[in-house]
């Protein structure tokens, strides 16, 4: 039986290869990102955000990007029979669950790494919150993977997927945004970052991330039966 | 099967709802503040706390489901989250009601309970679509289970994420309340819990019945090679 760490290694490597030479989702992301910030720019009328309006509107573009990726994390395995080789292959299947997660995690953070410098080149006078946000922006990209992970790997298998995968992740994904926006806030306010209540959230991004992560290890292996 | 003593449940479930509401209406003292308004308080959190609870055991039966591969378990579950839905759609109205008579706004955003309801309620309202999109009976009854139990760990979930986004300064009106209710109120809430409960569990067991009989009457057309007809429950699991 191959051990799991080298089918984990095996399948995120075949992700991300797969998504360096097709170039599916990440390009997209990042545009709808851009795109999304020129739309708050003129729907807010602002051209500079600071404290709650400024998290909100990074946050509720992430989301809607991570969606697309989301959208796409399993349409390979499903249109090119990936699931069926996880299915015969030796190993335990939850490594699926797992190597998924840290795909999505990749992507989300690539994502970021892009989208968030622009973010604050186009609204935030004072780039000082920017280095404590990567903590949060690394426990909510956790969280958001998890549930994604699981909600993307059930969409694919149905009818509407492309539906499906918004529908039910953005009411799930509600307590993540409480607590990113939360914690967000208080970094980009004006006149520099202020830790107010900073470390709360911070626990209650990470309790999202360990409920999610220890319900789509449990149930995974249930999705893949056939 | 599931007929059985569906007659005494129903007659309990009348008895118990025509008693609770006397003692709302009659026994119950007025609220000092609110006054009649705030008898609403006697249908509107008994049928939040069985919603919930509803909610709840729609993830318990998932995950019986899960671990036997029953499809009983299935019928459970999906027949638990239809009622606690529908429940939710009564919570909802009640609580804009009673925001609008005691705050003057149909809704509130500063009333963290009925917030999270909403979301609790949104989140359960794509169940349908999401079982809906699934053809495969099996492979319909697994996903929605999987749904039910990874919307059963959300449920105490956003509770707590959405009391934290509120600043501290609100008081919580039902903890005083309940802290300060008078005895008389007390009661009268509690029958008011138990009757609700009771409608519940009789309205699952009708819905169960139902489904198991139409479940029959089609197994036994498909015996007689007769043609089914209407495909009335695409989305609603098949009991045996």
């Amino acid at each position: 039986m191959t051990s799991s760490r080298t089918a984990f290694a095996a399948i995120l490597g075949k992700d991300l290869r797969a998504e360096l030479r097709t170039l599916q989702s990440l390009p997209a992301m990042a545009l709808f990102a851009i795109t999304a910030f020129i739309i708050f720019r003129f729907g807010l009328d602002r051209t500079s955000l600071s404290g709650s309006l400024a998290a909100g509107v990074l946050w509720a573009t992430l989301l809607f990007a991570a969606v697309l990726g989301i959208n796409r994390l399993f349409v390979s395995e499903r249109e090119e029979g990936g699931f069926d080789a996880i299915r015969l292959a030796p190993i335990d299947r939850s490594v699926l669950f797992g190597a998924k997660v840290a795909a999505l995690l990749v992507y989300l953070i690539a994502l970021e790494l892009v989208t968030v410098p622009i973010f604050a080149i186009f609204f935030l006078g004072d780039a000082g919150g920017l280095f404590p946000l990567i903590a949060v922006l690394l426990l909510a990209d956790f969280g958001l993977a998890a549930t994604g992970t699981l909600i993307s790997s059930m969409a694919v298998n149905s009818r509407a997927r492309d539906l499906l995968v918004p529908l039910v992740l953005l009411p799930l994904s509600v307590p993540l945004m409480i607590a990113a926006t939360g914690a967000t806030d208080p970094l980009l306010a004006v006149g520099g970052p202020s830790y107010d209540r900073f470390g709360t959230w911070l626990m209650v991004l990470g309790l999202y991330d360990l409920i999610f992560g220890l319900v789509g290890y449990a149930v995974f292996d249930f999705l893949l039966e056939d | 099967m599931y007929g059985k003593g569906l007659r005494p449940l129903s007659i309990a479930t009348v008895a118990m709802l025509a008693i609770s509401l006397s003692l709302v209406f009659f026994y119950a003292p007025l609220d000092g503040d609110q006054g009649f308004v705030q008898k609403i308080f006697y249908v509107h959190v008994p049928l939040a706390v069985v919603a919930l609870f509803g909610f709840m055991a729609g993830g318990v039966f998932a995950i019986l489901h899960l671990r036997s591969n029953d499809s009983k378990w299935d019928a459970y579950s999906y027949v638990s989250i239809h009622i606690a839905v529908i429940f939710g759609v009564a919570v909802l109205i009640t609580g804009a009601i009673w925001a609008k008579a005691s705050w003057g706004h149909w809704w509130v955003w500063d009333e963290p309970t009925l917030v999270s309801f909403l979301i609790v309620f949104l989140l359960y309202a794509t169940y349908y679509p999401f079982r809906y999109a699934i053809e495969d009976r099996d492979r319909q009854a697994r996903y929605a289970s999987v749904f039910a139990v990874t919307a059963g760990a959300f449920v105490p979930l956003n509770f707590m994420a959405v009391r934290m986004a509120e600043s501290l300064v609100h008081p919580r009106t039902f903890a005083t309340a309940e802290g300060g209710m008078p005895g008389e109120m007390m009661l009268t809430f509690l029958c008011m819990l138990a009757a609700v409960a009771l409608l519940f569990t009789t309205l699952v067991k009708f819905e169960l019945t139902a489904k198991s009989a139409s479940g029959q009457v089609k197994r036994l057309r498909r015996a007689l090679d007769a043609p089914v007809s209407g495909g009335s429950s695409r989305i609603a699991p098949e009991v045996s």
